[in-house]
């Protein structure tokens, strides 16, 4: 029994994989087969995760009578199929985005703005990093001496990159550059960090097909 | 009716969010946990509303026998194969749904999914990043040396490639990181600010 399901999982790998010859059947059975899975699997979640423990179980045990509002909005929801009640949606819609709007302005400004400033606020130079890389003199130990400066200097430069009341000409025109180019060096390497990721996931995948399933490589 | 009772909802909900961070009385936190849950059902509901739309566009699609229907039949068939046990049987850990149906089909479906991606991203980087001016270069370098510096015998090729590499994620590409995320909740802030205040309407859609 074991095997044909691993058998199921190795099948469904050829399928997708077989995306890299050309867009063929066998990978739109899969693409579709895959949509389903996963929105049946959401409709499942939401079902054991959200529904039962927040809404059904309260509200049938008598513990929350309030719980009767979201469970009106929710079905209101459904109302979007239909043209002429489709605006009652627009309710339950507010519901969750004035939830989420106000739980924004307060986990950017608090969790992400905040604490992203406080962390940047460091001295601009470290003498210690001169003394560790005169007694250990290496390439590391040498980056490591640019390390605050560069995180004081370069940040106000990407910051001023996204800075446009004022025009980048002149001067300003070189800090923003700068601020250009540390962008591109974040972006290559998250490219890079990205690309090692997935190719990490694809020998897994290559691992399951020839050593789990098709028991070639040992 | 139609447009002033959403923006109203809205408002309601938004001012209830960002009161019980400055006033954290428990008479305030109860109502604003209240309400979040009340959101978070409405969000459950709306996943629900996704699936039946998925299901309701296949499945006129198989109906009217439109081109490539066979492939929508599959996806419906899909749909009630993992959704009629999964509401049966539970999908908690040790359920046959989760331990058969999930493990064996969606998590190599959707491992391979992003696996292949590898492929697509090497070659649409190579087409986007086409080294045309000094800065394009500098971030198909980085990228170059970041890739180097991942692989298991990156020390092999220098000594101190992971240790650079390190430095590389720790430094430039922090300080590229920060700087975007500090922008990005100026913009998220601003944005929560205009909903809540019925600035920003275009969620309610048209008339």
């Amino acid at each position: 029994m074991e095997f044909f399901w691993i058998s199921i999982a190795g099948l469904c790998t050829v399928a997708i994989l077989s995306f890299l010859y050309s867009d063929n059947p066998l990978y739109k059975v899969a693409e579709h087969f895959f949509v389903g899975i996963a929105a049946g699997y959401v409709v499942c979640a939401e079902f054991y995760n959200v529904f039962l423990p927040n809404l059904w179980r309260p509200l049938t045990s008598g513990s929350d009578y309030w719980l009767i509002i979201p469970l009106i909005l929710g079905i209101a929801l459904f109302t979007r199929f239909s043209d002429e009640l489709g605006w009652i949606s627009r309710w339950p819609m507010s519901v969750i985005i004035g939830t989420y709007s106000g739980l924004a302005v307060i986990g950017f400004a608090s969790g992400d703005m905040v604490l992203q400033v406080q962390a940047s606020l460091i001295p601009v130079f470290e003498p210690a990093t001169i003394s560790t890389f005169s007694s250990e003199p290496s390439v590391l130990n040498f980056l490591q001496i640019f390390r605050n400066p560069l995180f004081t200097l370069g940040l106000i430069c990407v910051l001023f990159y996204f800075f446009f009341s004022v025009e980048h000409k002149g001067g300003l025109r070189h800090i923003a550059t700068t601020g250009t180019t540390l962008l591109m060096i974040g972006f290559g390497a998250g490219y890079g960090y990205t690309v090692m990721t997935r190719i990490a996931l694809l020998f897994d995948r290559f691992y399951f097909l020839f050593v789990e399933w098709l028991k070639i490589a040992a | 009716m139609k447009r002033e009772i959403p923006i109203l909802i809205t408002l309601v909900f938004g001012v209830f969010m960002i009161v019980q961070f400055f006033i954290p009385h428990p008479a305030v936190n109860d109502i604003a946990n209240r309400l979040q849950n009340w959101a978070i059902i409405v969000i459950s509901f709306s996943y629900v509303l996704g699936s039946a739309n998925i299901l309701r566009i296949n499945g006129e699609l198989v109906y009217r026998r439109a081109p490539g229907w066979p492939y929508k039949l599959v996806l419906v068939i899909a749909f009630f194969t993992m959704a009629t046990p999964g509401l049966i049987l539970g999908i908690a850990e040790g359920s046959w749904t989760n331990d058969r149906l999930f493990t064996f089909t969606y998590v190599p479906l959707a491992s391979t999914m992003y696996a292949s991606l590898a492929f697509y991203i090497a070659s649409a980087a190579f087409r986007a990043f086409r080294v045309r001016t000094w800065q394009a270069s500098v971030l198909a370098i980085t990228a170059l040396i970041v890739m180097l510096g991942r692989i298991p015998v990156s020390h092999f090729i220098w000594q101190d490639l992971p240790g650079i590499v390190d430095w590389i994620m720790g430094v430039p590409n922090a300080v590229a990181q920060r700087g975007i995320l500090i922008g990005a909740a100026l913009g998220a802030i601003a944005t929560g600010l205009k909903v809540i205040l019925g600035i920003e309407r275009s969620y309610l859609g048209r008339e």
